[in-house]
């Protein structure tokens, strides 16, 4: 059956493609399409000559050939001899330790920082404010710079600390802060150390368990159990007992001066802790700003009639403000912690080895392959980038409120 | 009872007492400092260790900043005059203040030119910044760019004036053309401009002494002169183009609509020093061989590029914020996408997203500090290049690096604190 608003059969003029609604979308498109294609294949065309005219090519298999620099920090195994690839693996695992270790520490800074700046005390309001808008407002690339100056040209050197009386001494005897960088004690696994731990994360799972079980009763039959020192109970007095028992397999390793620089422990360079430290101070104060926002985003309304229901502050915090709180906070939260690790690229400019720095620096530079090394770059932050708004859509849809 | 009478008791009070002051204890300063400072046990000693960092800041701090030396000519100097009294050779910054501020290469008695520059700039933002000032001055935000380039990059007035003809020029085709189509009336426009600027090429080469300004390169430009117009540029070039992506992303053209999601996504991913080498190293595989233009040229269009998806997501935040009425009111009135769009939508969701805005251009003028990690030399490049590695200042970290520090964060705090005020002003539902 037909209507009388149906288009007429056969009547298309060509200047409808302009001035009908019903095909002026497709001529748009079809304008946009053509213009995209041009410009890639300028673009291509270019590119080609370019590489015809400099005698060059696009190709990958300079990552199969021996880098020829050394990298100070790895978590792998990595001499010069190795190939770019594998350098440009360092720098990935580089680049996701400073992002992790980033990302923990902003966020327990940020909430700190965000919860004080609630604070009814004044000064620690007015002080967190004073933290928030001064590490806001400073690039972090200055941030980067001057902690890494202070870890450099500040802290003294190894040699300090030589002599019957030394400049500088140990802090806690355990601790060095040098000029070459922090040196930690670090534990050594012995034989048996796999059962103990083994044992603590049995005893983690069995906490988990036990907390289930608590609050599974509490729903059941209202029988409150405690729960915080059986936790810390199970979580401790295994592993320290299989410790025992099996003869104290896992000891500390102290760093100790040995010739011109500290032996043993674990030495964290200059670089990995400027580089931790600046992007945490900074990230911090923007994480602060999202728990605060988060927190007053909740009605007070909400607080008052928790209490009103009885409820004894702390559960007023845990059961009402903090589940609703937690919706607004995360997904910026999240976009923060993508925010760390693009700027952990920055990185370059302290000479921490991390993925820009191998492949986007030395790589780069010592085989001229420009385009391939970018390239490759891009993909990977990509590929992070992609994969965390991945994880936080499917967040965001799990958390967001249940229209109905 | 009844044998207490008035003559038997001793005094009957027959007037209201006044009202007496609460206690010293529940009023005034005394009361604040109780309650918002030592009102339990743990504030107490939160508001202690608060009072003990603040004193531990301060103590280092303050005798520093005030024992520094503002006069030396080099390190050595400035340790002898200082002779191990705490204070810092902030004459580092007093000698090398041209440097800081204008970089190397730029020519010593043109300093004036950037200055004036960056006076105009005031000037010329102040009507867009707000709203009681004359609305006729305006005119003057429209000539800025112009007066800007001449000022910093010298050569014969003729060239800006050229380019401001054409903008003219295309600008009355436009707002002759707009009234029908406005897609017609933008590309005339558009067109029109292009054609006078060709034209004009062809008689400014025989004028290129006409009011000349000495001629200073873009690789010329160094200090915090060069964040300042990377800022500028390419906020005030970013802000167009992103609108125009975030109306290309909500649009219901698919292909329109998928090559702006795939260029915001690809840009959001990748972090700006990627850019910045692509930039550096590979630009110029792309370009037709043996063109050849400036670094800072190359940087701007990346730069611009990055700020542009951001905006283009902040936006699109407004645009989606604004309720469906909106729209469809503007549809039932008969105004075609265009007017639509210009009329009613992008005026409210561009207000919804001034905070936003705001956000992503104190980033970006922070951001262009990474323009030293491609030995630019900036404000940051400049202190890690020439002035800690000159045998004369090797060794003033904290001076140069606090220096630094300071003017981004007055620039940053102040934008910040202006879009506060900003929302406050806009705020047009009263509850």
């Amino acid at each position: 059956m037909t209507t009388l608003s149906d288009p007429q059969q056969g009547s298309f003029r060509l200047s409808m493609l302009l001035n009908d609604t019903r095909y002026r979308s497709y001529t748009f498109q079809f304008v946009a399409l053509l213009l995209l294609i041009a410009l890639m294949a300028f673009l291509g065309i270019n590119l080609m000559r370019n590489l015809a005219e400099a005698g060059l090519n696009i190709s990958y298999g300079f990552l199969g050939v021996p880098a020829g620099y050394d990298i100070n920090q790895s978590l792998i195994d990595y001499s010069s001899q190795d190939s770019n690839l594998r350098a440009a693996m360092v720098g990935i695992i580089n680049t996701l330790l400073v992002a992790f270790l980033a990302c923990v520490t902003a966020t327990i800074l940020g909430v700190l920082a965000g919860v004080a700046r609630l604070s009814k005390n004044w000064l620690v309001s007015k002080l967190m404010a004073v933290y928030v808008e001064i590490f806001r407002n400073i690039p972090v690339l200055i941030w980067i710079l001057m902690i890494y100056t202070l870890m450099t040209a500040v802290l003294p050197s190894p040699s300090a600390f030589r002599g019957d009386d030394p400049a500088s001494s140990m802090f806690l005897g355990a601790f060095a802060f040098t000029n070459r960088g922090v040196y930690i004690p670090w534990p050594v696994w012995g034989p048996g150390s796999m059962f103990v731990v083994a044992t603590f994360v049995l005893s983690i799972i069995a906490a988990i368990a036990y907390r289930r079980y608590a609050v599974k009763l509490l729903f059941d039959t209202g029988k409150l159990l405690p729960r915080a020192w059986p936790t810390a109970a199970i979580l401790i007095l295994p592993t320290l007992l299989a410790f025992f028992i099996l003869g104290r397999p896992v000891s500390l390793d102290y760093p100790a001066l040995a010739g011109f620089n500290f032996g043993g422990g674990l030495q964290i360079g200059a670089p990995l802790i400027a580089l931790w430290l600046a992007l945490s101070v900074y990230t911090g104060a923007f994480i602060a700003e999202n728990v605060r926002a988060g927190i007053q985003a909740i009605s007070r309304g909400q607080t008052e009639a928790a209490s009103s229901l009885g409820l004894r502050p702390k559960r007023v915090m845990n059961l009402v403000v903090l589940p609703q709180a937690l919706r607004v906070i995360i997904p910026p939260l999240i976009s923060q912690y993508l925010n760390i690790t693009k700027n952990s690229s920055l990185a370059i400019a302290v000479g921490y080895a991390d993925i820009t720095a191998t492949l986007g620096g030395i790589t780069l530079n010592q085989t001229g392959r420009a385009i391939e090394c970018v390239l490759l770059l891009m993909l990977f932050y990509l590929t992070i980038s992609l994969s965390i708004s991945a994880i936080m859509n499917v967040y965001n849809t799990s958390v967001s409120l249940k229209e109905r | 009872m009844s044998d207490t009478h008035a003559q038997s008791v001793p005094f009957v009070r027959d007037t209201m007492l006044p009202q007496a002051t609460p206690p010293l204890t529940a009023q005034g300063p005394v009361k604040w400092v109780r309650e918002s400072l030592f009102s339990s046990i743990p504030y107490t000693i939160l508001t202690l260790a608060a009072l003990y960092l603040i004193y531990v800041l301060l103590s280092g701090f303050l005798p520093w900043l005030l024992g520094g030396v503002w006069t030396t000519s080099n390190i050595r100097e400035c340790r002898e005059v200082l002779d191990g009294a705490p204070g810092g050779c902030f004459s580092v910054l007093s000698e090398r203040w041209n440097q800081l501020l204008f970089g190397i290469a730029y020519p010593r008695d043109g300093y004036w030119r950037p200055t004036l520059a960056f006076i105009l700039l005031f000037v010329a933002v102040s009507p867009v910044l707000f709203s009681f000032v004359p609305r006729k001055l305006l005119f003057l935000t429209a000539l800025y760019p112009f007066i800007a380039f001449w000022l910093i990059w010298g050569g014969s007035l003729m060239v800006p004036l050229a380019a401001l003809l054409s903008v003219v020029a295309g600008y009355l085709v436009y707002s002759k053309l707009v009234k029908n189509n406005f897609a017609v009336g933008f590309f005339a426009g558009i067109a029109t401009a292009l054609v006078v600027w060709i034209l004009s090429g062809f008689i400014t080469p025989s004028l290129s002494g006409v009011l000349a300004l000495e001629a200073v390169d873009s690789r010329n430009m160094g200090g915090f002169m060069l964040n300042m117009i990377l800022g500028v540029i390419c906020v005030s070039l970013s802000l167009p183009l992103g609108i125009l992506l975030a109306l290309g992303r909500q649009s219901s053209l698919p292909i329109i609509k998928l090559i702006c999601v795939v260029f915001i996504e690809f840009i959001r991913g990748v972090p700006l020093i990627t850019l910045l080498f692509v930039a550096n190293v590979v630009l110029a595989y792309f370009l037709p061989p043996g063109t050849n233009f400036d670094l800072i040229l190359r940087v701007i269009i990346m730069i611009t590029m990055f700020a542009a998806a951001y905006i283009a997501e902040v936006i699109r935040g407004g645009l989606a914020a604004l309720p469906r009425g909106q729209y469809e009111g503007a549809e039932s009135l008969g105004l075609d996408y265009a007017q639509s769009m210009r009329l009613i939508i992008l005026p409210q969701a561009l207000k919804i997203s001034i905070p936003g805005i705001v956000n992503v251009a104190v980033g970006l003028f922070k951001d262009t500090t990474l323009v030293s990690i491609i030995s630019m030399f900036d404000l940051v490049g400049m202190i890690r290049g020439p002035i800690l590695a000159s045998t004369d200042w090797n060794g003033v970290y904290w001076e140069l690096w606090g220096f630094a520090a300071l003017l981004f964060f007055v620039v940053c705090y102040g934008i910040s604190q202006y879009s506060q005020w900003l929302e406050r002003q806009l705020q047009t539902d009263h509850h």
